[in-house]
């Protein structure tokens, strides 16, 4: 793609970026800072789109807006009705997120400036292959990251056995109740 | 075959050589040429399926359907259209304006931002993803955030439980349809949409993958048609108990594109499943009859792709009008109880089937 044409989508998606991720924590509506959020991933994943990198961006869409998202809204959704606000947070919470904000800048503007140089020499990037992402998730070798799947599949097969078991317990104390 | 592929450079030729543009204003023009081409042919497909659906509908129901405006009420659609672009937007006083009128954009980006991935003729494909079946499984579920925000932001307690029915339908079946397109990745051993097609050149897979390819197809057809929110499955919208579910509080326009992408998400699970299961845009091949394969190669890609989907939209009309509405309990049941294990049941099967 031409230099000219990728710069001007990029910074389309960094605009949104930066406009609705400050969106997301000053809206005072709960499920307005969640559609907010939605456009700051939607946004990120454009711009692994624009790096070529598909499966990142797919990946990104479909666990983040498609997973996590769609449970934060339907969460929002159940426990709010339309037209409640949010308090005014108090000076000191307010005192402690601005302090911890201005660290966050501070780490990420001493790693910008440490890494970036380093990061703009990197050679631009074929799409990678779904065959060569399949093998090296799964296989043993270096640098191939089995061992992590598989204890990832065992903490999410913990947290189904979890969730079963607390749904299946409000169900009988419903039922004493009643 | 005819290859669409003559077009495409024809047009890019024509913008770099002869009239000698650089790349960004090519590139430009091409991108809104591709936009407008395919928000062209979404919106016109949307009003084919509107007719037919009308006229199919009255057949099954032994009316006549449309048949005063135009011939054979061909014209009907037309004047339909021009009718809701012409009405009114009410705007409902205690809903959530922001989130109300943004609901049905990502309704229809949703279902756009599929439809602009699929093959639909040789050479005819805007977008070909190394991992297409992925990214089409990702995209589809931003229109579950549409309806539930939808619901939601009318402030209407109907509205709200059609979106808390179509949240739990959507993201259920989700699974087994993903399952389903699954089994096919593992016997074409590729994600990417233009060589699914092409390997099957020699049998579409519903006859080359045998008991397994069936199964994914009638399990991928029923996920389908829930997720598209009609036929059996219309629970979010039931007119008999909900009004019209999470889309009662919409007027004009904005109900016309809750209208418009239900018709097209029909015409693109169909798509899907052509492409998937149908052999796509790839014509009947029999292997050893080489008369016969030449001759099905005269008719040209598109006639095969458009065909097939035909084919399938019939098989969902059908459906829909045979089959009384299910409770939300066994919606969840058939789900969970029976297609998921089946296909979960299918994939492993295909896994040692193919590695044997």
């Amino acid at each position: 793609m031409d230099i000219a044409a990728s710069d001007i989508i990029f910074y389309i998606l960094a605009f949104v970026i930066a406009v609705s991720s400050v969106l997301t924590v000053t809206s005072k509506k709960l499920l307005h800072s969640a559609v907010y959020l939605l456009f700051t991933l939607l946004a990120t994943a454009g711009i692994y789109f624009e790096l070529n990198y598909h499966f990142l961006a797919a990946v990104q869409i479909s666990v983040y807006i498609g997973g996590i998202l769609v449970l934060l809204v339907f969460s929002i959704v159940l426990t709010s009705k339309v037209g409640e606000k949010m308090d005014t947070a108090s000076v000191c919470k307010a005192a402690i997120t601005a302090l911890l904000v201005i660290l966050g800048a501070l780490f990420c503007g001493y790693i910008i400036n440490t890494y970036l140089p380093d990061v703009k020499m990197a050679p631009a990037q074929q799409e990678v292959d779904m065959n060569t992402i399949g093998n090296s998730l799964l296989g043993t070798g270096r640098f191939e990251y089995i061992l992590p799947f598989e204890a990832i599949s065992v903490l999410l097969l913990a947290c189904i056995i979890g969730g079963i078991l607390i749904a299946k317990n409000n169900k009988k104390k419903e039922g004493e109740e009643e | 075959m005819f290859d669409f592929k003559i077009v495409t450079s024809w047009i890019d030729n024509l913008l770099r050589v002869d009239l000698g543009l650089d790349n960004f204003w090519t590139l430009a023009i091409e991108f809104i040429l591709v936009g407008v081409a395919l928000l062209a042919a979404y919106a016109l497909i949307a009003l084919v399926l509107i007719y037919a659906e009308r006229k199919i509908c009255a057949f099954f129901q032994c009316r006549i359907g449309p048949d005063r405006v135009g011939k054979w009420g061909l014209i009907q659609v037309i004047a339909d259209m021009i009718k809701i672009l012409t009405k009114e937007i009410i705007p409902i006083k205690r809903s959530e304006k922001l989130l109300f009128f943004l609901a049905p954009f990502f309704v229809i980006i949703g279902s756009f931002l599929t439809f602009g991935a699929l093959p639909f003729a040789k050479g005819l494909h805007a977008i070909d993803f190394n991992i297409g079946v992925l990214y089409i499984l990702a995209v589809s579920s931003l229109g579950v955030i549409g309806i539930v925000l939808a619901g939601w932001s009318s402030n209407n307690k109907y509205s709200l439980i059609g979106a808390m029915r179509a949240g739990a339908q959507l993201i259920s079946y989700e699974i087994s349809a993903g399952l389903a397109l699954m089994t096919m990745v593992v016997l074409a051993g590729s994600m990417q949409l233009s060589t699914i097609v092409e390997s099957q050149a020699d049998g579409w897979f519903i006859f080359k993958g045998g008991i397994f390819a069936l199964v994914a197809f009638v399990i991928y057809l029923i996920a389908g048609h829930a997720e598209t929110n009609r036929g059996p499955f219309d629970l979010p919208e039931s007119e008999s108990e909900l009004t019209a579910g999470y889309h009662t509080e919409y007027s004009g326009i904005m109900f016309g594109f809750y209208y418009v992408a239900e018709y097209t998400n029909l015409f693109i699970i169909s798509a899907i499943a052509t492409t998937m299961f149908l052999g796509g845009w790839m014509p009947l091949h029999i292997p050893g009859l080489d008369g016969f394969n030449q001759v099905m190669d005269y008719i040209p890609s598109a006639v095969w792709f458009f065909g097939k989907c035909a084919f399938c939209i019939f098989l969902a009309l059908w459906v829909r009008w045979s089959y009384p509405r299910l409770r939300i309990d066994q919606l969840l049941k058939l789900e969970w109880k029976i297609l998921m294990p089946i296909s979960l049941i299918n994939i492993a099967a295909v896994a040692v089937a193919v590695t044997i």
